[in-house]
């Protein structure tokens, strides 16, 4: 029953903040109300006895990605967002149509929901969370988890070869950063004026 | 019936862990005000109680009752909304902080030395300190002052960049207990100081000091608050509670950081030597705890101030790579050994 209440609370917070993230003008209050949608969510992690992916979910979510987001939107104060329809919404409208649907079909699917696993109740809460997952990443799943690592690695690269192009080593100690060829890099970006 | 002892029990927990943190916050501004004028030579407060005991007290006093300023410009949701941002997960952490070793019962009610052991411990207090940066980031924003702004951003980029370090640091004791439950880590150290973390993980320990320090942005890592450059950083423009709360956050995590540290790498409540055992164990933790506060405030006296991109290399090409480089041997020494 308090499982039952908490889930719905949960569950109401987390959709609640989805819809003001979305629908507010204002972007730092988009941001906070994203932020209490992960918060929830961690909680709703925590209400299927899985308390190591709820901590992940704040550390890596809240603590890291949207911090980021919030520190880019301060760094450059943009303007107040305009409500618009982008030119592609119809077809985005289609494929948001699609995947709800494919979601609700799939909770609706009895042999999913009645399909357990080694995974029960029982058996995480005698290891430990933790362990569980652990256990279960390192060996059944090692293949995709490095495969995931790897793309994640090819990303950290680009980013940082994005980032750093056009920007001369200074030469010598003391040497500063040659800002020429960072504008002449910038203007190849942007373009002549 | 019982579910309201239950209740009743819990809130008591919280109560006293509350109330005992904030004496504690309370008095370390002071002991830190004795210390270092200590250092530098003169008094420091004498005026208010006895050597100045009850300054606290006046200083608490007045701060509730001075006016409180928002600014015309600022944002007046958030601006209300940030002291409590950071504060709260300051003090949210001390939920799972083992003080001592030994439950005492009242009848059949039994009070144990925690509020809770949760076994992810380590990982709660890492996911709310890392929610604090919003507190410090917002408050710059809403201010609307390019002071406040330019601290808030100065925040958010330092602690984002030690967060990595000092997690990869706790990695090692993790590691070595083989728990990320505060209590059973904890335990695990237990028999003599030659077992406590900090012999077999010192590189891991140095590490996380540092970046312990640099998450509570003190000196020499308090680039936030640069008062030469950027007037009082984030909270230049908060005024009475709300700037108490501020300051109350940040030596809350002090103390937290220091707990985290003495739980981690420290043993605990755990006595140095077997014959020692008869002192209290919550003793013991409360003098590792009193230690490391007073190393802070012996290295504030002491070092001068990083410049803002050294501070930033030196956590991103040093110590992210040293830590990562410890979780790798430690990893293979734990291996070979098992």
């Amino acid at each position: 029953m308090t499982a039952q209440l908490l889930f719905f609370y949960f569950g109401g917070m987390a959709v609640a903040g989805a819809v003001v993230a979305v629908f507010t003008p204002n972007l730092v209050y988009s941001a906070l109300s994203l932020l209490m949608t992960f918060i929830h969510i961690a909680g709703i992690y925590i209400l299927l006895n899985a308390e190591f992916i709820a901590a992940v979910q704040i550390i890596v979510y809240a603590g890291a990605i949207l911090v980021t987001y919030v520190f880019v939107l301060m760094l450059f104060n943009p303007e107040q967002e305009k409500r618009y329809f982008h030119k592609q919404y119809k077809i985005g409208a289609f494929l948001g149509a699609v995947v709800l649907f494919l979601m609700v079909f799939a909770g609706f699917k009895t042999e999913i929901l009645s399909k357990g696993g080694p995974f029960t109740v029982e058996y995480v809460e005698e290891i430990g969370h933790t362990r569980a997952i652990g256990n279960a990443l390192f060996t059944d799943f090692i293949f995709p988890f490095e495969i995931a690592s790897f793309i994640l690695l090819v990303a950290m690269f680009g980013a940082i070869i994005l980032a750093g192009r056009g920007i001369k080593k200074p030469k010598g100690p003391g040497g500063r950063v040659d800002l020429s060829s960072r504008r002449k890099a910038k203007e190849a970006i942007v373009g002549e004026r | 019936m019982d579910l309201i002892i239950q209740i009743v029990v819990i809130v008591v927990h919280i109560a006293v862990v509350l109330g005992v943190v904030l004496t504690h916050v309370a008095y370390l501004t002071y002991a830190e005000r004795k210390i270092l004028s200590d250092m530098q030579d003169r008094l420091g407060p004498m005026e208010v109680g006895p050597h100045g005991l009850l300054q606290p007290l006046a200083d608490g006093l007045k701060l509730f009752f001075k006016e409180d300023i928002i600014p015309a410009g600022a944002n007046k949701i958030i601006f209300s909304a940030a002291p409590i941002l950071v504060l709260v997960p300051a003090l949210i952490g001390f939920a799972v902080v083992p003080f001592g070793r030994d439950s005492f019962f009242i009848g059949s009610i039994e009070f144990t030395p925690y509020i809770t052991d949760i076994n992810i411990g380590l990982l709660y207090v890492l996911a709310f300190s890392s929610i604090g940066a919003y507190g410090i980031l917002l408050g710059g924003w809403a201010s609307n002052s390019k002071y406040a702004l330019l601290g808030g951003l100065r925040s958010a980029a330092q602690v984002i960049s030690y967060e990595l370090p000092l997690g990869l640091a706790l990695v090692g004791p993790v590691l070595l207990s083989g728990s990320l439950s505060m209590k059973t880590m904890t335990e695990a150290q237990g028999g003599g100081f030659w077992h406590w973390y900090v012999i077999t993980q010192p590189v891991a320990f140095v590490i996380y000091m540092i970046c312990a320090i640099a998450e509570t942005n003190r000196l020499p890592f308090d680039m936030p608050e640069a008062e030469s450059e950027l007037v009082a950083g984030f909270f230049t423009e908060y005024s009475g509670m709300r700037f108490s709360f501020f300051f109350l956050a940040e030596y809350a995590n002090m103390i937290l950081v220091s707990c985290v540290a003495v739980v981690a790498f420290l043993g605990g409540w755990q006595a140095p030597l077997a014959a020692l055992d008869f002192i209290p164990p919550i003793f013991w933790f409360l003098a590792k705890v009193y230690f490391l506060l007073f190393f802070y405030i012996w290295l504030r006296a002491t070092v001068p101030r990083l410049r803002f991109d050294q501070l930033m290399a030196f956590g991103w090409k040093i110590m992210l790579p040293l830590a990562l480089v410890n979780v790798l041997l430690t990893s293979i020494v734990k291996y070979f050994l098992n």
